[in-house]
Parts: structure tokens; sequence; C-alpha cells
């Protein structure tokens, strides 16, 4: 009897995927890092730069005109990002290595993988939920011009979302613990948000710092993100410098992800 | 499947010819690195048994049922569960059996009914939830969340999440560690609940009392192969050193008298007392000896080897498994 093929893992059923899905967002409700992080601290942020006065101002020599209040908003967004993607989604991910549970879950018809894939999922849908509510907000209470190129804007989001996340799986998958996850994200978190923008805006950059800016993944989202607020399709160079980030991160995280 | 219902101590299941494996292993070997944790394991499984997986720590007992599991990938020799092989046919093998780890935690933020059915949506044909929880003696627990479930509590858990899937085999490993007295008699009775809807059952233990009370048979794993399997009542026979009977005779007597008896293997004197140790039945021959010289047997007592006499008996204490064993 010759033997018969190998059997491929199955695709899990979609109420597998949806159960899986549903009780991450539950975990993520119940245990709301990545909300207080990712959603909660930007938005206070976005609150207290609208409530100084001279954020309104537009920076001087900045072409086309722009206020300090509106090239915060991408800032901003990349703040939500480096919380969710770089802190509250490798710590989750690591914890479920740590205490066993991807290890439970290979005892079962459904790979691990696709847990892993739910808790992005949730973090993708946090991260979303948290631009919108800083564009939305900027808009309306801020004066914050709504994004002029809404096409460009929302691709220059979705790569930078790509970008970050894969950093963080990348971290997820080499931390050995929940600590090592935490103090490798923090170590990234700085520089990121540093060239993106958070303490010094890229419009006051010196030229040097520019550059390296550009090609952070965070610098190239707030650039991409800017000049589609702004009403001009992003320029290529960002996009592909975050789709680079998101290729080169996303892949090394696949090869050297440690299941146990 | 046919519901079969067995008494540990007649040993049914190991003699019946009708029985037919649900789990063949033949030669398994698996190292990690240079470690040879898995030397050479071969034993079948009965349909409807419960068989337990003897041995001290580190004896290779965990790698073989991961291995039967097919979380891990085997070194050589060969495995067929439910005539699948665990590598190959990984989903098909994972919806008929159910697995309970020696370690690992939930998600601390989900109760109980969230996670029974977060696994149960898992499978193809998953148990009721609710009547799972009920059996599990849960229910009243059906809404806590996992973190704040007691020990006995989140081993029920454990197991009903092995069971969710309504499987043919379930694997539970080192099920009662860390269990107080109370809660391991439950878990033993649910063990029993669960044989007697027709699931075969491996139990992986080093507990003797646990494996005699449930288990039909045994296998003694010790560095990495099977060196005993029998009916826990034939391993304590046979590998035991036989049974003992203790007595003050109510006045002296040449030991002779009971030395030349079929199944008496040595006479011993212990103060006042005799120690007659042997195989079958020793006291009614010891009795109609000593009555036949005058003598009567007075506070007699009986002791027949058990399982752990045999368990200590059959594992060669070697250094580092020693060292594992003293290990809590």
């Amino acid at each position: 009897m010759s033997a018969p093929a190998a059997t491929l893992p199955r695709r899990p059923s979609r109420r597998a995927l949806n159960e899986l899905i549903i009780t991450e967002a539950k975990c993520t409700w119940r245990a709301p890092v990545g909300l207080a992080l990712g959603v909660l601290v930007p938005v206070i942020i976005l609150v207290i730069l609208g409530s100084v006065g001279a954020m309104k101002k537009t920076i001087p020599g900045s072409n086309p005109p722009v206020t300090y209040m509106t090239t915060y908003v991408p800032v901003l967004i990349g703040l939500v990002l480096v919380m969710i993607a770089l802190i509250s989604l490798p710590i989750v991910l690591v914890n479920q290595r740590e205490h066993a549970f991807l290890r439970r879950l290979s005892t079962t018809p459904v790979a691990p993988r696709w847990l892993l894939a739910a808790q992005v999922v949730v973090n993708v849908v946090l991260a979303v939920v948290a631009m919108i509510l800083i564009v939305a907000g900027a808009t309306v209470f801020y004066h914050v011009p709504a994004p002029a190129q809404l096409g460009g804007f929302v691709l220059s989001a979705l790569l930078a979302i790509a970008a970050l996340f894969a950093i963080g799986l990348l971290i997820a998958a080499v931390a050995a613990n929940g600590v090592v996850a935490a103090v490798l994200g923090t170590v990234v978190l700085y520089p990121l948000i540093f060239f993106a923008g958070l303490y010094v805006p890229r419009q006051s950059m010196s030229p040097t710092m520019l550059d390296i800016s550009n090609y952070t993944p965070l610098g190239a989202g707030v650039h991409a993100m800017l000049s589609s607020m702004q009403g001009s399709f992003p320029p290529a160079q960002p996009l592909l410098v975050m789709a680079a980030w998101a290729a080169v991160f996303g892949l090394a995280a696949v090869k050297l992800f440690r299941w146990e | 499947m046919a519901l079969v219902v067995h008494t540990p101590e007649s040993g049914e299941v190991a003699s019946r010819s009708l029985a037919h494996p649900v789990i063949e292993i033949s030669g398994l070997r698996k190292s990690y690195g240079s470690t040879l944790a898995v030397k050479d394991v071969s034993f079948e499984v009965q349909d409807g048994e419960i068989f337990g997986i003897l041995g001290p720590n580190g004896a290779g007992k965990t790698t073989t049922v991961e291995c039967i599991s097919g979380l891990r990938k085997p070194d050589g020799g060969t495995i067929s569960v439910l005539g699948l092989d665990p590598q190959r046919d990984r989903t098909a093998l994972r919806e008929r059996v159910g697995v309970q780890l020696q370690e690992g935690t939930l998600r601390p933020q989900l109760t109980v009914a969230e996670t029974v059915n977060l696994f149960a949506s898992f499978y193809p044909r998953p148990a009721d939830t609710e009547e799972l929880i009920e059996m599990l003696g849960l229910g009243p627990k059906r809404n806590t969340y996992y973190r704040r479930l007691s020990g006995g509590q989140k081993q029920r858990l454990s197991i009903a999440l092995a069971l969710v899937g309504n499987p043919q085999i379930a694997i539970l490993d080192e099920l009662t560690t860390g269990l107080d007295p109370q809660a391991r008699r439950e878990t033993w009775r649910l063990i029993e609940t669960v044989r007697d809807r027709g699931i075969t059952i491996i139990l992986v233990t080093h507990f003797m009392d646990e494996a005699e009370r449930l288990c039909n048979r045994v296998a003694v794993i010790d560095s990495g192969r099977v060196i005993a399997l029998d009916t826990p009542v034939g391993l304590a026979e046979r590998e035991g050193g036989g049974n003992h009977m203790r007595f003050r005779p109510s006045k002296p007597f040449d030991d002779r008298v009971l030395t030349g008896l079929a199944g008496v293997n040595r006479v011993e004197h212990e103060g006042p007392r005799v120690v007659v140790s042997g195989t079958g039945e020793l006291f009614n021959a010891v009795v109609r000896a000593l009555n036949a010289v005058g003598v009567e047997a007075l506070e007699v007592q009986l002791e027949s080897a058990t399982l752990e006499d045999a368990f200590l008996r059959l594992i060669q204490p070697s250094p580092e498994s020693h060292q594992e064993v003293t290990t809590p």
C-alpha cells in the first residue's frame, strides 16, 4: 500500500476564526494596555496640544503653509502606531508563548499562527479606530483641514501600519519573554517617534536629520500622510520606504518566530 | 463505538482477544540535541482502555505522548494513532485526539464558558459545551475568569478542553499533580466517567495510587525504554517482591514447618513476630501448616505487594534520574 500524500493543515473554519477574533477583542478590552497606550494617550496629547494657542500658528517658512497643529496629526498617528505595534502587540504575543497557550493551541486542529493572526487583526482595528479619532477630532475641534487626498492618506496610513506591525512582530518573534519584549519595544520606540517629529517637527529639522527621518518608517509615514492632508498624492519615496520596512521585517518575523 | 465497561482489577482488556489497538507505537526514538530522551518505546493501546504511562521524571513519558499527539516529530520508529500518522495527518489527528498538557495556562481574561466555547469552535463536531461544563462540575464557575479559578478548577477546565472536540482518544499528562487529595479523588471519578463514555485514555502519571485505581494496563518507562507492561495487579504480583504475612505465633515452632510450603520464599523473625514472604495464597497455606503442629497465628497482618513496590524495584536508580526525582 502506498503512503497517502501528506494532508495539508486545513484552514480553520470561519466559525473558528470569528471566535478567535472575538475572543481576542474581549481580552484586549479586559486587559486594556493597548487601549490605554494606543488610543487614550495620543487622544489626550491631541487635546493638550489643541488647547495650546501657539499650535494654531503657521510654521515660518513652510511651503505650502501649514500650522503646527496640522503637522502634529500624522505624528500623533505615529504615536498610536508605536504604542500599539511596538508595545502592546509584542507583549500580548510573547505572553501567549510564555504561558504555553500557543502550545496548547497546537494540540487542536487550529494552528497557533491563527491566534497570532487574530491578535494582529484586533490590534490593527484598534490602531485604525485611534487614527480615525485623531483625524476626526483634529478636524472637528482644532481646525485642521481634513485629508484632501483621502486615497493617498489611507494608503500612507496602511503602509505605516504594515511597517510598524512588521517591526512589532519581529520583536515578538525574537523576545524571550514579556519583559524583553517591553524593553525592546521601548528602545525601538524612541528613535522612531523622534524622527517622526514628536519633539521637533520635521519642518524644523536640520537637513541631515530630515534625511535620516525620510528613511525611518514613521518619518516616511508622517511625510506621506502630511502631503496627502495638504492635497497631493504622496510621493513614491516615503511609500517605498514604508513598504520596504514592512517586507524586510515582516519576512524576518515569519522566519524567526519561536513557537515555544 | 461500543461502550465498554471494565474493572481495572480484572485486567480484562489486556487479555481480550477482541480488543483492537487504537494506538500502535514501535521502536520510537527521540533525542533533543545530544540527549536521547526516548531510546526505544513500543506498545499498543487498546480501544476503550485507560492506559497508564509511569516512570520517574525525565524518563521520557512526556516526550512519548508528545510524539503521539504530533507535537514532536520522532527521530525513529513508527506511530499509528487511529490509523493516522501524527506528523502527516496533523489536522485529522487533532480532531480525534484530545490533549491535556502538563504545563500551560489559558487566557486569564476569559471565563470558563468563553474558553470552552472558543476551543469548541476549533472542532468539526464539538461536544455540547454546556453539558461538558456541567459534567466537569464547573457549572457554578461558568462565568468566572480563568485567573480566579482554583488549581482543581483549572485542572478540570483543562480536561474539559481535552474533551470538547468529542475525541476518540484523550491524552492526560500529570493530571493531578499539585491537587489536594480531595480534588484528586474528584478528578479520578471524572476520568472514570470519561472512560465509561467509550473514550480511550492515556494517562501519564507518577502517582502509583492513581495508576492502580484507574489504569487497565500500565507501561513503566525508565531512561527512554519500556521496562514493564502489564495490569497494575499483574505488575505488583510479578515485580513487587511478593506478599507478606506477619503474625505472632502462640508458641515457638520450627521454621521448616513453613519454609517447605509451596509459594513461601522466606521466613524471618522480627522480635516476637514472624514474617513469611512469598507469592500466591500465603494465608491459608501458612495457617493450615501451623495448625497441623498445634500453633495458632495471632495478630495476623497481611501485606500484598503494591504497584509502588513493583515500580521501585523496576526503576534502576541512576544518578541523573535520581536527582530529577528529588527535584520538586
